[in-house]
């Protein structure tokens, strides 16, 4: 048996994760990689808008999104209790896990004792997150992927790259390669004229899966949404696999982290709306699978699971609730489509952030649930251009950029944050001495224009001695770009030379001197 | 009508030339322009960058610069969507952490009076023929702070249009970020050049001899990277265009 290796960084980050502009320098890099990339995610933004424009009130629900969500995390205690005792009532069992270790360690304990030690998984972050695969690993239990670029990302040894489409930095060849290479390893072999055509692989995948979903006695699953009033659990996915994870094992565990929570069945309508179409382009999902409890059957008829856990999962979430501006983060639906169109995203990748979230969302995600401590968590926030097409597409109106520059504000300048509840003020990041001591250098200067004006005439007085590159942190510009010329003359001093205190109102000298 | 320029200090230092193009295109324009001295930095350098507490002086200056004017007008729409949209933001911080409402009044005073370049001639002069000549192939970028955070729409486009002899090119993905952001282009350099050499890919793949933005710190990185890789395409400023007549050629 081969064992699972995902990857996914302890949590917090590990520190030896390189820093985000390290991460991404080997991914700009690598051009298949990019090409992948840029492929990928310019054909789902372009059905994305076409999916989106075809609502004519869209606007408004992504406002009703934003409210159900605000409203839930406003209550989110409420909501919880409510969800647990509905859930009860269905006949489950509700877990609470504060932690990745607590959550772990409750999974672990409830699969050995069904006796079994194989789980089959459908695709779910929270796991991810926690670093299951592993845990179970380490427990004697292997654990299954059965999404398509799960199993993609799973036999390839590598880690998700992308939150909808884990595999979305490899190509069909390379997917060939992989099944090729390891399915026989796994379970069923790949077939021995396997090609790279899409109907082929999915084919191939489709038997391989097949064998573990009729042999499987417990499986493990994520959560779109938890209704609280219903206690019913809702999974959205696109192939079938989440399903079959769903329906033919007989112990279903659902790990959901507790912001999932929405208060009631009705509100499933504007999700159920805007998710699919922000994050596959389409009108409805092909498969929303909704349980309340293990069922009427309770496994009688073979029909079901006959248990049902529920761990609900914190890490880290209660302490961003707490921050006013970074709690919207928590709105997220884990839809992608800020990760679709983002530039940065786009050339960097997904593994250059560091964590299963990626893309805009992770760069405030991850160092609000893992803190800002590690070198990627400090630099994730700095991974953005703040060109702001993250918030116009959000189905949920996160203001991405507006968390960021919080965050920024937060690495650089220290501050008040919650860490396991407790109210802690944190000091600035290693490494922004030089940079704080410099934007108060530059703030000084600006406040006193007439020593801005007596520096911009030294500039140009010296502007024969500009060099070609600069020294220090200047060199990241000139390495691949130039520098602009230094004029003659500010505008400062055309405007005191031309228009200063003699000048006449309304009348326009032209062509006299103007700096080029 | 009495304007006030906000050159910013980009442009004072490094392209005075822009200004000079606003105060010549409002002047011909009928409106008396004033450059009030006492300006400097809007302080998005700083607040970007995280360094908050950093930029308030810099709000009160220019708050207090511009006071008594009617109409502010900047040829950048990063600096005008940095005073719009996060000199409330600077301002209600101060005054959650319980240091008074000077900066939230100063920004509340100030904020309605400002206005991009693009915006001030379609919205407040009502103009779109500005009486430009330019007989050039010009292809725009808009940049994301004036495209998403001032919402500019068509305005710098249809000025553009307007403009005697210029053929206007459209620019494949031209919604797509540059890639400078501030000092991301110095903490993310790799990323910053990718995404500022495939913008250029589209320009130049456009056949146009100009390259035109509306904002100068956005043309620094995209020139920077045009005059490395010794391409015949040249950025300028919207501004520059506008201010172009037969008689005074912009270049």
């Amino acid at each position: 048996m081969t064992a699972v290796h995902l990857g996914m960084p302890a949590f917090p980050a590990s520190p030896a994760f390189p820093a985000f502009p390290d991460a991404a320098r080997e991914a700009v890099r690598d051009d298949v990689l990019r090409a992948n990339l840029r492929h990928a995610t310019h054909t789902i933004r372009d059905k994305r808008a076409r999916a989106v424009g075809e609502l004519a009130d869209w606007d408004r629900l992504r406002a009703a999104g934003k409210a159900v969500k605000d409203h839930t995390l406003a209550h989110l205690d409420r909501y919880l209790l409510m969800l647990e005792a509905s859930v009860t009532a269905a006949g489950g069992t509700v877990h609470w896990a504060a932690d990745a270790d607590e959550a772990n360690r409750i999974v672990t304990d409830l699969v050995l004792a069904t006796g079994e030690r194989e789980v089959v998984k459908v695709k779910s972050m929270a796991t991810q997150e926690i670093g299951l695969n592993e845990a179970l690993e380490a427990a004697g239990i292997a654990a299954y992927e059965t999404d398509l670029a799960e199993l993609i990302v799973q036999l390839g040894h590598d880690r998700p790259s992308h939150i909808l489409v884990p595999a979305i930095h490899r190509n069909r060849a390379e997917i060939r390669e992989i099944f090729t290479r390891e399915m026989g390893s796994w379970g069923r072999p790949a077939p021995a004229d396997l090609d790279d055509s899409p109907a082929a692989l999915a084919e191939a995948a489709r038997l391989h899966l097949r064998e573990k979903f009729l042999r499987a006695k417990v499986a493990v699953s994520g959560a779109n949404f938890m209704v609280a009033e219903t206690g019913t659990m809702v999974v959205l996915e696109s192939e079938g696999n989440g399903r079959m994870c769903l329906t033919l094992p007989e112990t279903l565990i659902s790990v959901v982290g507790i912001e999932k929570v929405v208060p009631t069945f009705r509100d499933l309508e504007v999700f159920l709306q805007t998710l699919p179409r922000s994050s596959t382009a389409e009108r409805m999902n092909p498969y929303t699978t909704m349980w309340t409890g293990p069922g009427p059957s309770k496994g009688a008829d073979g029909d079901g699971p006959s248990a049902f856990h529920l761990v609900l999962l914190d890490n880290g979430r209660t302490d961003t609730l707490a921050d006013a501006t970074g709690r919207q983060a928590l709105r997220c639906i884990r839809c992608s489509a800020c990760l679709n169109v983002c530039p940065v995203y786009e050339r960097a990748g997904g593994h250059a952030y560091g964590s299963v979230y990626p893309g805009p969302i992770g760069a405030i995600l991850s160092p609000q649930l893992r803190g800002t401590g590690s070198p990627i968590d400090a630099t994730l926030p700095y991974a953005s251009t703040l060109c702001g097409a993250c918030y116009e597409v959000c189905p949920v109106a996160i203001d991405i950029p507006e968390v960021l520059l919080h965050l920024r504000e937060r690495v650089a300048q220290g501050g008040p944050v919650t860490r396991r509840g407790i109210r802690v003020r944190l000091r600035p990041a290693h490494g922004h001495t030089a940079e704080r001591a410099a934007m108060r250098a530059a703030r000084r200067l600006l406040d006193h224009p007439g020593a801005l004006r007596a520096g911009e005439r030294l500039l140009a007085r010296a502007r024969r001695l500009a060099p070609r590159g600069l020294p220090g942190p200047g060199r990241a510009w000139t390495d691949t770009r130039a520098l602009p010329a230094i004029p003659a003359e500010s505008f400062r001093d055309w405007w005191a030379r031309e228009r200063g205190s003699t000048r006449e109102r309304g009348t326009s000298p032209r062509g006299r001197g103007t700096p080029r | 009508m009495r304007v006030a320029l906000f050159v910013t200090c980009v442009n004072d230092a490094l392209y005075p030339a822009t200004g000079v193009a606003v105060v010549r295109l409002l002047e011909r324009l009928g409106v008396e322009v004033d450059f009030p001295a006492a300006q400097s930095c809007c302080g998005q350098p700083q607040y970007n960058t995280g360094y908050r507490r950093e930029s308030e002086p810099l709000l009160l200056r220019t708050a207090d610069a511009f006071a008594g004017y009617d109409h502010v007008v900047t040829p950048s729409g990063s600096c005008a969507a940095m005073i719009r949209e996060h000199y409330p933001r600077i301002g209600r911080k101060a005054a959650e952490e319980g240091r008074g409402t000077l900066w939230e009044e100063r920004a509340r005073e100030l904020v309605p009076r400002v206005y991009e370049l693009t915006e001030f001639l379609v919205d407040v002069l009502g103009v779109t023929d500005v009486g430009a000549y330019f007989p050039h192939a010009v292809t725009y970028h808009p940049s994301c702070h004036g495209l998403r955070a001032l919402g500019l729409g068509e305005r710098p486009r249809r000025l553009l249009a307007a403009v005697r002899g210029l053929e206007l090119i459209e620019l494949p993905g031209a919604e797509e970020c540059c890639g400078f952001g501030g000092t991301f282009a110095l903490k993310n350099p790799d990323v910053s050049t990718a995404m500022g050499t495939d913008k250029l890919r589209n320009a130049l793949g456009t056949g146009a001899r100009f390259l035109c933005g509306a904002d100068n710190s956005c043309l620094t990185h995209l020139d920077g990277l045009l005059r490395r890789a010794g391409t015949p395409l040249r950025t300028l400023h919207l501004a520059e265009i506008l201010a172009s007549t037969e008689e005074e050629p912009a270049r």
